[in-house]
């Protein structure tokens, strides 16, 4: 199932003009607020009629100006998960749930009330007013609700934005829970938090001032150096998978990915799986020659594939590591020093705590 | 002091008027209520200030207006008359005339609760599939129910009141067209006939009283589900 959307929508002030595709998985949405993401899942949900272009789901036109056909929100099928939840406040949490199974075709295979449920651990909040849950209860419902309608796809609005950090650790296991489970749901996830994205997501597409500035894998979108200043320098930094190998007495687990192995504390995954590391940019440090005598644990030998440099004192430079990519940021006087270019050989030095545990997923 | 036969009377014919002039005003303001909360048209401005007249403009003058429009030799009232329906000096002209002093109320309430209804939800319950009209009866009505309530207490309790247009448009005929301000009015024409106002005066106070316990009652009922408590 492949979403395709191609719009063109004025605003005062905005317009929007943005292309991509998002296929299985999870397709993050990413941009600074008022770069046109809500704009853009509304037109996919049908509650915003763009000016121009077309979105199509699979071989079904959802839109398009061309032929003037618009299918209404209630025909598309595809789950909305509103920011705010907007749970129906006089129906209880199980009519909420069930409001929309009824208009579902009949025949359309997906997860009943009992799955549904148990997924997101709703059973003792049943016959409980909106009013009275949680807000992370209430995210949780409004997902369970978008479930039960059976839909094609599930559309995603900043979901976790107004929850505090512990209530987003509520969420997120069953976000993937439902990423990788049996359902299998293409999703369109909305954020601005660059953590929840290089957690959870597969394809990323960067929003900026209603325009895809990057769209493609996760793992090659955060390693271009190019999209530092749109994710924030503070925030920018490469994700790789690494297979977890033991945990050691002292705390630090053993992880390997193809460049080599890293010594990490607070990692929770068991030995055997694959976990996701960030590793921010800015706690990247490179070195021509394999340092001795340091106190970090974890150096990868590397190879320059790029170097990105701005208007500012600092560089961004691409890292091939093994089959993996990374990103370091220097200042633009360590390039000219080592004589960074491409293609150069030389190592990269990851402090341990560089990866934070709360951002290591799966 | 007890009510005599044609105070229950004019009692009985008040309450069969206004239940009647209720009934038929609901679907006719909430249909107006919507169209001017949710509607976008030219005119829109004109249209609220045709349906708020009869709240400024002088009972008597509504009342003349619609003995103008349906009385026997008007255009509207022989066009009624054909079909068997003679509104002046029947009940029924009573009922009409209700209906038009009421009306404003009734839209206002209902406009004002329409208003207050965020179409986020609507717009959620769409995103789940819901057809125009399931939105309306499962998100829409139940939601804008205490303004629904409210303006047919008002529009109610206006009928019940209604004097000057009633008068005008159908006169003061006993079993027939006089309710109970028209009794008390003629009550307190009739030398000795102040008894006979009081009582039905209490009477007028009983029934306001009741309805607006009733209403208050329900729309407490409603309001607690509504929050969702």
């Amino acid at each position: 199932m492949t979403l395709s959307v191609n719009i063109k929508h004025a605003f005062t002030g905005f317009d929007l003009d943005v292309a991509f595709e998002a296929g299985a998985g999870i397709t993050a949405l990413f941009g600074r607020s008022g770069s046109g993401k809500t704009t853009v899942v509304n037109a996919v949900a049908g509650l915003l009629k763009p000016d121009r272009g077309n979105i199509k789901l699979d071989h079904d036109t959802l839109f398009d100006s061309a032929s003037r056909s618009f299918v209404p929100p209630a025909v598309r099928r595809l789950g909305y998960v509103f920011q705010d939840a907007r749970l129906f406040p006089h129906f209880s949490v199980l009519e909420n749930l069930t409001f929309g199974a009824k208009y579902a075709p009949a025949h359309t295979q997906g997860a009943g009330l009992d799955d549904v449920v148990r997924l997101l651990g709703l059973e003792d909040l049943l016959s409980r007013g909106p009013a009275t849950l949680s807000g992370g209860e209430k995210q949780r419902v409004a997902l369970g609700r978008a479930l039960l309608c059976k839909p094609r796809m599930l559309l995603m609005d900043e979901p976790l934005a107004s929850l505090d950090g512990p209530r987003k650790q509520d969420i997120l296991p069953y976000l993937e829970r439902l990423r990788d489970g049996p359902l299998g749901l293409p999703i369109l996830y909305v954020s601005h938090a660059v953590d929840e994205i290089a957690r959870l997501a597969d394809t990323l597409v960067l929003l900026k001032d209603g325009r895809v500035q990057h769209s493609g894998p996760l793992f090659d979108v955060l390693a271009n150096p190019s999209a530092v200043p749109l994710l924030g320098v503070r925030e920018a930094g490469a994700v790789v998978e690494a297979t977890v190998l033991a945990h050691a007495d002292d705390g630090l687990s053993h992880l390997r990915i193809s460049a080599g192995d890293l010594h990490l504390p607070g990692v929770q995954a068991d030995v055997g799986t694959k976990v996701r590391l960030r590793v921010l940019a800015q706690d990247v440090t490179l070195a021509l020659t394999r340092p001795k005598g340091l106190s970090a644990l974890n150096i990868l030998p590397v190879t320059v594939e790029g170097i990105h440099q701005g208007g500012g004192p600092g560089a961004a430079i691409s890292l091939k590591a093994g089959e993996e990519k990374l990103l370091a940021r220097v200042t633009a006087r360590a390039v000219a020093d080592l004589g960074l270019t491409t293609g150069l050989k030389c190592f990269a030095i990851l402090k341990a705590t560089s990866v934070a545990p709360e951002s290591i997923g799966r | 002091m007890t009510p005599d036969a044609a105070a229950w009377e004019a009692l009985r014919l008040s309450l069969w008027v206004s239940g009647w002039a209720t009934l038929f005003a609901i679907p006719l303001a909430l249909w107006m209520a919507w169209l001017l909360a949710r509607g976008q048209f030219r005119g829109k401005a004109l249209l609220s200030a045709f349906v708020h007249l009869p709240l400024v403009l002088p009972p008597v003058v509504t009342g003349y207006l619609l003995l103008i429009l349906f009385g026997r030799n008007a255009p509207i009232g022989r066009l009624l008359d054909s079909v068997g329906l003679s509104l002046a000096f029947h009940w029924s002209g009573a009922v009409l005339a209700a209906v038009i002093m009421g009306f404003p109320l009734m839209v206002r309430a209902m406009r004002l609760a329409i208003e207050a209804v965020d179409p986020k939800l609507e717009e959620a319950a769409a995103t789940l599939g819901a057809p125009r009209w399931s939105v309306f009866g499962r998100v829409t009505l139940p939601l804008i129910a205490p303004g629904i309530l409210a303006g047919a207490v008002m529009g109610f309790a206006k009928a019940m009141g209604e004097f000057g247009a009633t008068i005008t448009f159908v006169a003061n005929i006993p079993g027939q067209t006089q309710t109970l301000p028209s009794a008390i009015w003629t009550a307190l024409q009739i030398p000795g006939g102040e008894n006979q106002a009081v009582v039905m005066v209490i009477m007028a106070c009983v029934v306001a009283m009741g309805a607006v316990l009733v209403s208050e009652t329900l729309a407490r009922r409603v309001a607690a589900r509504i929050a969702g408590t």
